[in-house]
């Protein structure tokens, strides 16, 4: 449900943004979030619809890029790919990896009239 | 060519100037009728305002030397019982302050204020979670005091929480053996924030089928150096592990801030 702040910052930042750069409808956002971020696209999606009514970005499309989990094991001494925080090593089956991306979540860019 | 159009690049004209500039904000005007589009570069963290916030509330108690801690929970794992009973035990030795959040009601901070602490009630409406700005805003209506300790008790709830640094110095989660001991599995972000496990309520371990052993292992799969203290809030079982590690924080915190 955090989703719901989520939403409300990602508006604020296009609305700090419609300000300085002088725009006042933005067709698209693009999102990256990282495969093991704690949010919930789809409820990500829902509550932006409700935010963004009456806004700059009430018309505006959510275009979201997920990036792929990423994890060093200790005993491979290998990057691997992780879909869950909680998957062991798909090469040695171990756990405890230490997470090293794909656990960010950021507003990359706008397109804006 | 402009990638976002296809267009070529300082090619097309209108009275003789080109439509495009190639910087951050990158014009479009293809046809009579359709509206001008751009393309405008962000790159900022969805939570960068929050996190403003928590870098700001992290820097003034680092200053003061107060060290603060974000105790995050399921709703009836024992965290005000936990507050409490460890104010109880630290009275006379430590000046601290509380923050307690819930939806509604200030029921919780009627139970810290009988114990005499200074306590400020946040109530998140319908909010699921603290954040940095509640945070700052309470601590300036704290007032305080230099080298203390901050007790901030969140809302119930092992998911959104983790999400939101307030600017504490450690998230301590608790973990209930009333509870399922795959917690952690399911809840992994808050055990993967969390910087201790306080596993609570364990004078109730002769009666409830909860595996000790199996909660701690799946807490080390997420976070595999979570430091595990086993307690009873009610009984006082582990309370003065669970204090030394506090004091141990408060007088590194201190420290940093007079050699600061």
């Amino acid at each position: 449900m955090h989703e719901l702040s989520l939403a409300e910052n990602i508006l604020q930042i296009i609305e700090d943004a419609a300000h300085q750069q002088n725009f006042t409808c933005v067709k698209t956002v693009w999102l990256e979030i990282g495969q093991l971020a704690c949010v919930e696209q789809e409820s990500l999606r829902f509550y932006f619809k409700i935010v963004s009514n009456d806004s700059v970005a009430q018309q505006a499309k959510l275009e979201i890029i997920t990036l792929a989990g990423q994890a060093w094991c200790d005993q491979c001494q290998l990057e691997v790919t992780l879909a869950s925080l909680h998957d062991s090593c798909p090469n040695c089956d171990q756990y405890g990896l230490k997470i090293t991306g794909g656990d960010t979540m950021q507003i990359k860019e706008l397109e804006v009239e | 060519m402009c990638t976002t159009c296809g267009c070529g690049t300082g090619q097309t004209h209108i009275d003789g100037e080109t439509i495009h500039q190639h910087d951050t904000i990158h014009s479009h005007s293809h046809a009579p009728g359709i509206s001008p589009s751009r393309m405008v570069k962000i790159e900022r963290d969805i939570l960068s305002e929050n996190n403003r916030y928590a870098n700001e509330n992290r820097r003034k108690l680092s200053e003061q030397g107060i060290f603060s801690l974000n105790l995050v929970s399921s709703p009836g794992s024992g965290k005000t019982t936990l507050l409490v009973e460890t104010i109880n035990l630290l009275r006379g030795k430590h000046p601290l302050a509380v923050i307690e959040g819930d939806q509604q009601t200030d029921n919780d901070a009627a139970r810290i204020r009988a114990t005499g602490a200074a306590v400020l009630q946040i109530n998140t409406g319908k909010g699921c979670h603290l954040d940095a700005h509640m945070i700052n805003h309470a601590m300036q209506k704290l007032n305080l005091q230099n080298n203390s300790l901050l007790l901030i008790e969140n809302v119930g709830n092992l998911v959104c929480p983790a999400n939101f640094d307030l600017g504490e110095a450690h998230k301590v989660v608790i973990l209930s053996v009333t509870e399922g001991e795959d917690k952690p599995l399911k809840y992994a972000d808050m055990f993967r924030a969390a910087d201790l496990m306080l596993l609570n309520k364990c004078d109730l371990l002769p009666y409830v089928s909860f595996d000790v052993d199996l909660a701690i292992e799946y807490a080390h799969r997420i976070n595999p150096t979570l430091p595990v203290i086993q307690i009873s809030a009610t009984n006082g079982d582990g309370m003065q592990e669970w204090l030394n590690w506090v004091n141990t924080g408060c007088q590194k915190q201190c420290a940093k801030a007079i050699m600061a």
